[in-house]
């Protein structure tokens, strides 16, 4: 609609340049679009905003009808009562660990990974990169029962170790890194390398990670959310050591459940990820795209 | 000597880089899924690996008599269909509405992500807050036009339509970033040509658009096959309690979630492990069969 009444505007009033970017690709977004738009941002956020509403109100606030819609002064107050719960603290400190841990190490080996599959010659190389990156179809949530029977003989139930040692690595991870190392380093550099005597772990530790870095920094914000949000493993075999998933699913599981203490739990253990979000949510977002693009 | 070892480093050195992600795929991902086949032949009910009992293909034929697994697998079935669908259509309209040339673009986006960096605990509670049956904001809502109060738990299609937004809510938008990053790489000329030609809008959207998505439609339709049939963690939190039989007449239990109550409520290692190989068979046929149908779609657009 608008773009026909932008079409049909007089046309000496409009300068040349700023008319082909009107009939231009992508197409200007009209009124709508912005509307429609607004209307599906209102749904992303509001389940969040709620979750705050409630956080900070008194039980008995949350059970009117009709419901509360803006923020009380209690948040304090029930974040102090989610803490009084002896799992809370801990579990935010182990999805500390788990995520942290993770997160270092599946860059490093990505990294290392995609370096081979970019940038070295090897017999195998493409068949083997096809492998990884089909591995990631395998629905690894099904082979639970011999996991956790692999833990329980490790000694690994209730330890961190039974979390951590199978996410070192990802098939996203070295997809991801492979695809970027291709574009962002060239050969010139490595061969500068080789005539300098560098060896290839010399290459990776002086030319490729430094030149992995802006990459190397969407894969670990991907890595930390998905480590900090991962749920059914944990819950498996961390039941007395929980993550904070683990904790805040035990918060939702009485026998009736005192909304406003869970959803300050929700929202004490969504924070961090928020937090990252806000600060970095551009790389987050260029990271998908890519990904989608290349996959 | 030293041009041994370069040489040995050179050919050595990729094999080295790539081998802790096999190895750890191997020993973590791999040999579980296969391994799993072996115990659903046994009657394995301790978690000590002596203590079990071959017992062939026993469990399955006692699957294939327990309605509560065709329960499960027909609730599966009904919120990945219901989850799915919407989902993917919602996400090429917001895909569409998103490569316009805005401003706050990046903001949009990040908006339109949102609920996908959240966990999957976290959104289920809250959803189960905002669906509760007394104080609810959606029987609120509901009520405010007439309708209700449902017990979304309550009732097998409640709770599906629930469950369903809980999760298409979470994917919707990381879908639409997916389909964005594609339309942006459309030939720009497609659509002038279509607009020379007097094309629509809304025509240049089905007939340019879309078949020219075909490959990543395809993608989504096959990833999110794989994980909503593999679905646990919602139906799980949505019941508000710890027992996992998704609700009072496991109307809700999804078949991921009936292999994690057989496995880890009730300690049957080897029928949970039987649970686990047929929903990997399950998701495999559809998987493929999703793959082909998208396919056929989308070449005939």
């Amino acid at each position: 609609m608008t773009l026909i009444a932008e079409r049909t505007k007089p046309a000496p009033v409009v300068p040349a340049k700023s008319r082909k970017r009107r009939s231009g690709y992508p197409r200007r977004a009209s009124v709508w679009t912005y509307a429609a738009l607004l209307a599906v941002l209102a749904g992303s956020v509001f389940p969040l905003y709620w979750t705050l509403v409630v956080a900070s109100q008194t039980s008995d606030a949350v059970a009117q009808v009709p419901p509360v819609l803006v923020p009380g002064g209690h948040l304090f107050d029930n974040i102090a009562r989610v803490f009084d719960s002896p799992d809370f603290g801990p579990a935010l400190v182990n999805s500390f660990i788990v995520s942290g841990s993770v997160t270092v190490s599946v860059v490093f080996f990505s990294t290392l990974a995609g370096f081979a599959f970019a940038k070295l010659r090897f017999r195998g190389r493409k068949v083997l990169l096809a492998l990884a990156i089909a591995t990631s179809m395998v629905p690894q949530q099904l082979g639970i029962i011999p996991l956790y029977l692999l833990m329980a003989k490790l000694g690994w139930t209730d330890h961190l170790a039974a979390v951590i040692v199978p996410g070192l690595v990802t098939a996203f991870g070295v997809f991801f890194m492979t695809q970027y190392l291709g574009r962002a380093v060239p050969d010139e550099l490595l061969e500068a390398g080789r005539v300098d005597g560098c060896s290839t772990f010399g290459l990776y530790w002086h030319v490729v990670l430094p030149a992995a870095r802006p990459a190397a920094a969407v894969l670990g914000l991907f890595t930390f959310m998905q480590a900090w949000n991962d749920f059914f493993w944990p819950l498996v075999v961390l039941q007395d050591n929980p993550t904070v998933q683990v904790a805040l699913s035990s918060l939702a599981s009485g026998y009736t459940t005192d909304y406003t203490l869970t959803l300050t739990g929700t929202l004490l253990a969504t924070l961090p990820i928020l937090v990252i979000f806000m600060l970095l949510g551009r790389q987050i977002v260029g990271g998908i795209m890519q990904g989608a693009i290349k996959g | 000597m030293r041009a041994a070892l370069s040489r040995l480093d050179t050919k050595g050195s990729p094999y080295l880089y790539i081998v802790p992600f096999f190895l750890l795929f191997g020993v973590f991902g791999l040999w579980p899924l296969l391994y799993t086949g072996y115990v659903s032949l046994n009657d394995w009910d301790l978690v000590d690996a002596g203590a079990h009992t071959w017992v062939g293909l026993a469990n399955y034929s006692e699957l294939l008599h327990d309605s509560y697994f065709w329960n499960a697998l027909g609730n599966t079935l009904s919120i990945w269909v219901l989850s799915t669908v919407p989902q993917l259509l919602a996400a090429l309209w917001i895909a569409h509405l998103l490569n316009h040339r805005l401003r706050a673009r990046t903001s949009l986006r990040m908006g339109v992500l949102l609920p996908n960096i959240t966990s999957i605990v976290a959104v289920t509670i809250v959803f189960t807050q905002m669906f509760g049956r007394d104080f609810g904001m959606i029987n609120w809502l509901l009520g405010v036009v007439g309708v209700g109060p449902v017990d979304w738990q309550a009732n097998t299609w409640s709770s599906h339509l629930a469950i369903s937004l809980i999760v298409a809510w979470r994917w919707t938008g990381y879908n639409a970033l997916i389909y964005l990053a594609s339309m942006q790489a459309i030939p720009h000329d497609l659509y002038e040509a279509a607009d020379l030609d007097g094309a629509n809008q809304r025509q240049q959207f089905w007939r340019i658009t879309v078949p020219q998505l075909r490959p990543t439609i395809m993608f989504t339709a096959v990833i999110s096959t794989i994980g909503g049939l593999q679905i646990m963690a919602e139906p799980l939190l949505f019941a508000g309690t710890s027992t996992p039989t998704g609700g009072s007449d496991r109307q809700f239990q999804t078949a991921a979630l009936f292999m994690y109550e057989q496995g880890f409520r009730e300690f049957r290692f080897g029928y949970a492990s039987a649970i686990a190989w047929t929903l990997c068979l399950v998701i495999a046929i559809f998987a493929i069969a999703n793959f082909l149908l998208t396919r056929r779609i989308a070449n005939e657009e």
